[in-house]
């Protein structure tokens, strides 16, 4: 498999890790402690078998973090992107 | 004696006569023959044995599906085992065995195997040997185990070399024949880099096995296409990567092979043709293994390629035209053809045609029902279109049942192979993205003709499907009757197609005798390598000392040269003691220990992680990532961090030094820094891009380390310039300074302390690492400064109660290492909220406490656990284990740190150390993990 | 027919005519009082079990494929219970004692073959970890032996002793520890528990799980709607997708992780051993193939598949410990999929849907665990309170923090 690094160009699986499921949102916390969004937050996954957003460093590269849009299946990489949003 | 040198043709060199040997006997062959074509040259017939019923088996094909010429190759550390002899190229002084017989191949005591083949039908094993339960382990399995395998391994490290490369065209060309030749010249023509990869010595394909002139010398011409030899890609992976071995050297002698016995491929392809040919189907009838039956294809390899007659007498058993192109072949090798066998009814032109011409007799509607001879073929039986049954005597049975198209490739990555009815075999189906098929691997061109013979009846039923596995039609029918008739189910229930050829040969043929003439199932799953690869080849370099890259400190060579002895600290290399005088590593330590105690001493600290955070939001970023509070940190000081993972698990800690406004430099442990350095972009990138900040890992771009002992000012300050002042009041505990040395050199100097003694860890820019000791030892060789290393630094930090990597293990909160007081409440940080969950505030958790023996002797070793005094030693009196334990020089008796039940409350206690797996069994007290100087008043003094 | 060497004589002599099919392959009934959705090592001994242990009326295990499709079918054989956490230590020793047995219970010779399984240490802190862990096993009554270097290269003299990058110092070694034929456990389950009348339906894909109430009544499957007094998931790699079908989301990702296989050679390596400064571990067939894995390939995936870097990776880990593999020849490797669970370890607990239970997160362990985990699964849905060996594989475990986190990895199932 090979990422389009959209800083480095296309790279082997060798330069990157990856960390899972790029939809999840960290909820915002309140001082309240934890809470069923914040379990759902740090363990729960839809896993779907389908397309999936997911997050890539770019380890041996820049040091980008990407989100990467593959299939489970066919391992197909649809598209990459830069996680980080510029505000 | 059966085959011979034919005297003329071929594509060997005659000039280059070769002597080897097989099985200790000298044979002659020439360059260009594999050992297989010398072998049959020489008139040998049995090659080895098989795998299952030690049945004497012969050469049946002339490629890479070779099941049953398998040998061992070579000899002392380079005997490699099961190699094909069909695909192996003989050279000067090659020593080749046959394997998996005993005492010898043409006398195998385990052939009585074969006659006891009705016990051993498929799945015996499952429902015997289960008596007494204690006899598997001790009797049946090693049985078993030694009559199985194959061929021996050397047993000895693989004294060769591998290396791999990356390769990057537009199209790859998979298969050197006709088909590939021609794509790769078309796709060269149209300008893109082009790699042509086939797994012979040369060009041609199947087009030389039948004697026809290949034309390739355009190739040459054209330099965006690059031919590789003897290169097998081996299989398909994600995103048009495909995977390759080039043998550099495996036909060469030892004294001849420099460089790497083979070269692993990585080839990045955006296209790839797959023109890998076809695999030729042995036709199923009794004793169909016997040596002298070869597939008729081969046979004409043997002819047109080595110039070796396989046999002086020859019936062909076909069902489909090709392969009457045997015929002229074998005639005009002047081998007689005592039949021409075809299955089907109607048998065609080119059989008839081909026959006549020689006059060779066709029998059609017949098949051959049985070979005769034990050792190798000395007949056929055949029964003609009427029934009748006669013998025709022979030396060799040629057999086709038709070709299957080489698709192995196009499945690797979920293609599933389709059944073409009118060719009779599997075509390719949905392809791997990127990749076309070309020539026969797509069915082109094959199996004119044919009409499928599976299977030949016969009784008493003795008809093999997989040869090296030893499968017989028997097998599959009792699988069917067992109810294991799914395709996985055969293959696994019987082992079929689990052999070093995966069934290359045998798969289409069971499927067809299962089918019965109905609809045909799918195939197995075809999985990589399409050939076997060398593990070796997959590891490259990878091995010994270069297992994995080196990092050393600056200050290495320096540490050498003091005679340092070195540990790993993952990657680094870190000075472990300094032995002195004969001294072995604990009464080093000890040494080390008491110089920083009562003097001064310098450490490397060079390995500790160290990112550099500049940006006005930067605050804001130490504020999330760091559990404690960063806002009121000062300029020029340092303080203690505390990083959770978002569970609210300690993930690791560190210290932070202000050294600006908007400027801090973190450093981690040696173990995570990497890690943290990931989760700080993580953080930045993913969940605060609204805050402004920067950072970069520096752990290379400083040499540190650290100074410390109650002389250490005294040190420091003849090390640094006049007018840089070092004094408690300008540099106090905490404290960070940028100074400039004696030399000139710029440094950082931080007051921090490890070992609880006062301390400064100085960083020069790296490129002055390697003198900062010896300036260290210079400025402080009147106060006896000694160099430590990592067992004396670890000793000292558990005398001070520091956590360090067997604490933060990952399964420790904030609250057991004692640090729960550093949660920040104001704040939303990293881990915050998963950190108040229920179970990790839970009171009776472990936590961190001191132990010392209570006869102030007894060793306390990490990982014991702990039980009450008097309570049964079981699980459910286990009170915590052992984290960290040393002796202490400073006290004088051994001391632990160790996550107990209840942790602190439970001081004074007496507490039993376990550790049955080192007969250890101890009893401390428990006491205030801090053993050392608990006020603090030495690192501030 | 039971089978024994008597009758595999008798039938030789007879040209094996009167053997029967192992299991009957059944026709889904209208109406089960127990649907186990998932024909894998599992939920075939979830069935088994139940149908010795417990009176539930009428049993039936759906299989989407061929039975065995699973990762029963396609895991490198190895059977242990040397565990760190008290969480997992009475599991998998039930699990291993399960083992030692399983022959007489199921009349099917699986091969379980306790050679021996050593995890090679390397270091100080390394050797200390495994201490704690074979002390540990030492407190739940499991065999544990700490070795030296000395001891370990008597037992095992071929590893890479002199030239290693990383030394090996020693081995924590569980003697009881082995291997089993793993397609066998399949069948073998699958014989036993049809022979009690548990309907074996092969072939028949679960679509849907129906509720009526948020209680869970029966499957719509491939082969048309069966009715279930409870439905037990057993669907390893498939967990979130059948766990969607009853509007469950779970702490799981799917991840694939790859085996390889040697040609068959002489016997070579005799025992399980583990390398400790890398991702690679190895044994042995009795059919002779050198049977090898290392770490998952790290990313979501619901192929069977994985990709060169791991392969690298687990060759160079096997060529880094034992040298002599160079010239070994890899003739195949495959993957599996995983359900990584979060922290690891497994989750055998009923779901907030009445009458659904649920089997999942064995993560690449789930091979050694068949037997217990058909033994507690059979419990948790016959009596509706977890088995005492499984109390901790709660599923609030995540919410609550009591997570059983063997490496302590954290939430990332990656790194499991």
């Amino acid at each position: 498999m090979r990422l389009q690094c959209p800083h480095c160009g296309p790279r082997g699986l060798a330069e990157f890790t990856y960390h899972g499921d790029a939809t999840v949102q960290r909820p915002v916390d309140r001082g309240a402690g934890s809470s069923a969004a914040w379990a759902d937050y740090v363990y729960l996954r839809d896993n779907k078998a389908g397309v999936h957003q997911e997050y890539w460093y770019h380890q041996a590269g820049c040091h980008a973090w990407l989100v990467v849009t593959r299939h489970m299946r066919s391992h197909e990489v649809m598209a990459v992107r830069a996680a980080m949003v510029r505000a | 004696m059966s085959g011979r040198r034919l005297a003329t043709g071929g594509l060997i060199d005659r000039a280059r006569p070769v002597d080897f040997s097989f099985d200790g006997k000298a044979y002659q062959g020439f360059a260009g023959d594999t050992l297989a074509s010398a072998l049959l040259a020489n008139g040998v017939r049995l090659f080895g044995r098989s795998f299952k019923y030690h049945r004497p088996r012969g050469v049946l094909s002339d490629g890479v599906e070779e099941p049953n010429a398998l040998v061992e190759w070579r000899d002392g550390a380079r005997r490699e085992a099961n190699t094909r002899a069909t695909v192996a190229e003989i050279f000067p002084g090659l020593a080749a065995r046959s394997q998996n017989r005993f005492p010898s191949l043409k006398f195998d005591l385990l052939s009585v195997n074969n006659a006891l083949a009705p016990l051993f039908a498929a799945g015996f094993y499952y429902k015997t040997f289960m008596w007494p339960a204690s006899f598997w382990e001790r009797v049946y399995e090693p049985l078993i185990r030694r009559a199985a395998g194959l061929g021996r391994n050397a047993g000895l490290a693989d004294p060769d070399a591998y290396e791999a490369v990356n390769l990057f065209c537009d199209v790859l060309v998979i298969g050197g024949g006709k088909a590939g030749i021609a794509e790769a010249m078309a796709a060269a023509r149209a300008g893109g880099r082009v790699l042509l990869c086939d797994e012979r010595a040369g060009l041609g394909g199947q087009a030389l096995s039948d004697g026809e002139a290949v034309d390739n010398g355009a190739l040459a011409a054209l330099p965006n296409l690059r031919i590789m030899n003897r290169t097998t890609v081996f299989g398909v992976y994600d995103g048009g990567v495909y995977g390759a071995v080039t043998r550099l050297t495996d036909h060469l002698p030892v004294h001849e092979a420099a460089g790497p016995r083979q070269r692993y491929c990585r080839i990045m392809a955006t296209r790839a043709v797959l023109a890998s040919g076809a695999i030729e189907r042995p036709m199923v009838f009794a004793h169909n293994d016997r040596p002298g039956v070869m597939l008729a294809g081969a046979v004409r390899a043997y002819i047109h390629r080595y110039a070796v007659a396989p046999g002086a007498r020859a019936v062909l058993f076909l069902n489909h035209d090709e392969a009457a192109r045997t015929i002229p072949s074998m005639a005009g090798a002047g081998m007689a053809i005592a039949a021409v066998v075809d299955g089907r009814a109607a048998s065609g032109a080119a059989v008839h045609d081909a026959a006549k011409a020689v006059g060779a007799p066709v029998f059609a509607g017949a098949a051959v029902t049985r070979a005769l001879g034990r050792m190798g073929v000395t007949g056929a039986e055949i029964r003609g279109a009427d029934g009748g049954m006669f013998r025709v005597a022979c030396d060799i049975i040629a057999v086709s049942g038709g070709w299957n198209p080489a698709l192995h490739l196009t499945s690797h990555l979920d293609g599933k192979p389709v059944w073409d009815d009118k060719i009779a075999a599997f075509i390719p189906g949905s392809l791997p993205p990127g990749m076309v098929v070309a020539g026969a691997a797509a069915g082109a061109g094959i199996n004119e003709g044919i009409i499928p013979l599976w299977h030949v009846p016969s009784r008493p039923e003795t008809s093999f499907v997989d040869f090296q596995n030893d499968v017989t039609v028997k097998d599959l029918t009792l699988a069917q009757q067992e109810g294991f008739g799914a395709t996985e189910h055969v293959k696994r229930y019987t082992t079929l197609g689990m052999a070093t050829d995966q069934g290359k040969t045998g798969n289409v043929n069971a499927l067809g005798i299962m089918a019965g003439g109905c609809a045909m199932m799918g195939t197995t799953r075809f999985r990589p390598p399409y050939t076997p690869v060398a593990i070796g080849a997959l590891a490259g370099a990878h091995r010994g000392m270069r297992f994995r890259p080196v990092r050393l400190t600056p200050t290495h060579g320096w540490a050498e040269a003091q005679g340092a002895m070195f540990t790993d600290a993952g990657l680094w290399k870190r000075a472990q003691y300094f032995p002195q005088g004969g001294e072995d590593w604990r009464e080093a330590m000890v040494r080390e220990v008491s110089a920083v105690r009562q003097s001064v001493g310098i450490c490397d600290v060079t390995t500790l992680g160290k990112i550099d955070i500049q940006g006005p939001d930067a605050v804001a970023f130490l504020e999330f990532v760091y559990a404690n509070g960063w806002r009121n940190l000062a300029v020029g000081r340092a303080r203690y961090g505390l990083m959770l993972r978002e569970d609210g698990f300690v993930m690791d800690d560190g210290t932070c030094a202000r050294l600006g406004e908007w400027h801090f430099l973190m450093t981690t442990t040696t173990a995570n820094a990497a890690r943290v350095m990931q989760h700080l972009e993580f953080c930045h990138q993913v969940l605060r891009s609204d805050l402004d900040v920067r950072f970069a890992s520096v752990t290379e771009a400083w040499a540190q380390v650290a100074l410390a002992g109650p002389r250490a000012r005294d040190v420091l300050a003849r090390l640094v310039d006049d007018d840089a002042d070092v004094s408690n009041e300008a540099l106090p505990y905490m404290g960070v300074r940028a100074v400039r040395l004696r030399q000139g050199v710029p440094a950082r100097v931080f007051r921090l302390s490890f070992s609880g003694e006062l301390a400064y860890e100085i960083a020069v820019p790296a490129r002055f690492g390697a003198d900062l000791p010896a300036w260290l030892m210079a400025s402080g060789a009147d106060f006896g400064i000694t160099p430590y290393g990592t067992e004396a630094l670890g000793v000292m930090r558990i005398e001070k109660g520091h956590p360090a990597g067997a604490e933060l293990n990952g399964q420790t909160t904030a609250h057991d290492l004692g640090l729960g007081r550093l949660l920040s409440k104001a704040k939303d940080y990293v881990g915050r909220a998963m950190s108040q969950r229920p179970a990790l505030c839970d009171p009776a958790r472990p936590g961190l406490v001191g132990l010392q023996p209570l006869d102030g002797v007894s060793p306390l070793r990490a990982g014991s656990h702990m039980l009450r005094p008097g309570a049964p030693a079981n699980a459910a009196h286990d009170e915590g284990y052992v984290t960290s334990a040393a002796f202490s020089p400073t006290l004088g008796h051994p001391i632990a740190l160790a996550l107990l039940a209840g942790g602190v409350a439970r001081q004074g206690e007496t507490i039993r150390v376990y550790d049955p797996v080192r007969d250890g069994d101890a009893l401390a007290l428990v006491v205030n993990p801090v053993f050392y100087d608990p006020t603090g008043s030495r690192l501030r003094g | 027919m039971r089978y024994s060497a008597l009758s595999v004589l008798k039938q030789a002599l007879t040209g094996h005519k009167g053997w029967q099919p192992a299991w009957r392959d059944a026709v889904p009934a209208p109406h089960y009082d127990v649907v186990i959705i998932g024909g894998g090592g599992h939920g075939l001994a979830t069935a088994f079990y139940l149908a010795r242990d417990y009176d539930v009326g009428r049993i039936a295990v759906v299989e989407r494929s061929w039975l065995g499709n699973g990762s029963i079918g396609r895991n490198t054989t190895i059977i242990r219970s040397n565990y760190l956490l008290p969480g997992n230590l009475p599991f998998y020793e039930l699990s291993l004692k399960l083992w030692e047995g399983l022959e007489r219970d199921i009349n099917y010779n699986a091969m379980v073959s306790q050679r021996g399984v050593y995890n090679l240490f390397h270091s100080d802190m390394q050797r200390d970890a495994y201490a704690r862990r074979g002390n540990a096993m030492r407190l739940h009554g499991i065999d544990a032996v700490l070795l030296d270097r000395a001891a370990l290269r008597k037992t095992i003299p071929y590893l890479d002793y002199e030239n290693a990058r990383f030394p090996i110092q020693g081995a924590l070694l569980q003697a009881r520890g082995g291997t089993v034929r793993h397609d066998a456990v399949a069948w073998g389950y699958a014989r036993a528990a049809a022979k009690l009348g548990v309907d074996i339906i092969q072939n028949c894909e679960v679509t849907g799980i129906r509720q009526m109430g948020g209680v869970a009544v029966g499957v719509e499957t491939s082969r048309g709607y069966i009715g279930a007094g409870k439905i037990g998931m057993a669907v390893a790699g498939a967990t979130s997708q059948v766990a969607a079908m009853a509007g469950l989301r779970l702490p799981i990702e799917s991840h694939a992780l790859q085996a390889f296989v040697s040609e068959a050679v002489k016997p070579l390596v005799d025992h399980v051993i583990t390398f400790g400064a890398g991702h690679f571990y190895i044994s042995q067939s009795d059919k002779g193939g050198l049977v090898f894995g290392g770490d998952i390939d790290g990313y979501n995936s619901y192929a069977a598949r994985g990709n060169l870097p791991t392969i690298e990776d687990v060759c160079e880990g096997g060529m880094a410990m034992m040298p002599m593999l160079g010239r070994a020849r890899l003739v195949r490797h495959w993957g599996g999929v995983m359900d990584m669970s979060m922290d690891g370890s497994p989750i055998i607990d009923k779901t907030p849907v009445t009458n659904l239970y649920l089997n999942a997160g064995w993560c690449y362990g789930g091979f050694k665990a068949t037997p217990a985990s058909g033994v507690c699964f059979a419990h948790l849905i016959a009596r509706e309170a977890p088995h005492e060996v499984a109390v901790g594989y709660r599923l609030d475990r995540f919410a609550e923090g009591w997570v059983i986190d063997e490496k302590g990895s954290g939430a990332q199932p990656n790194l499991h």
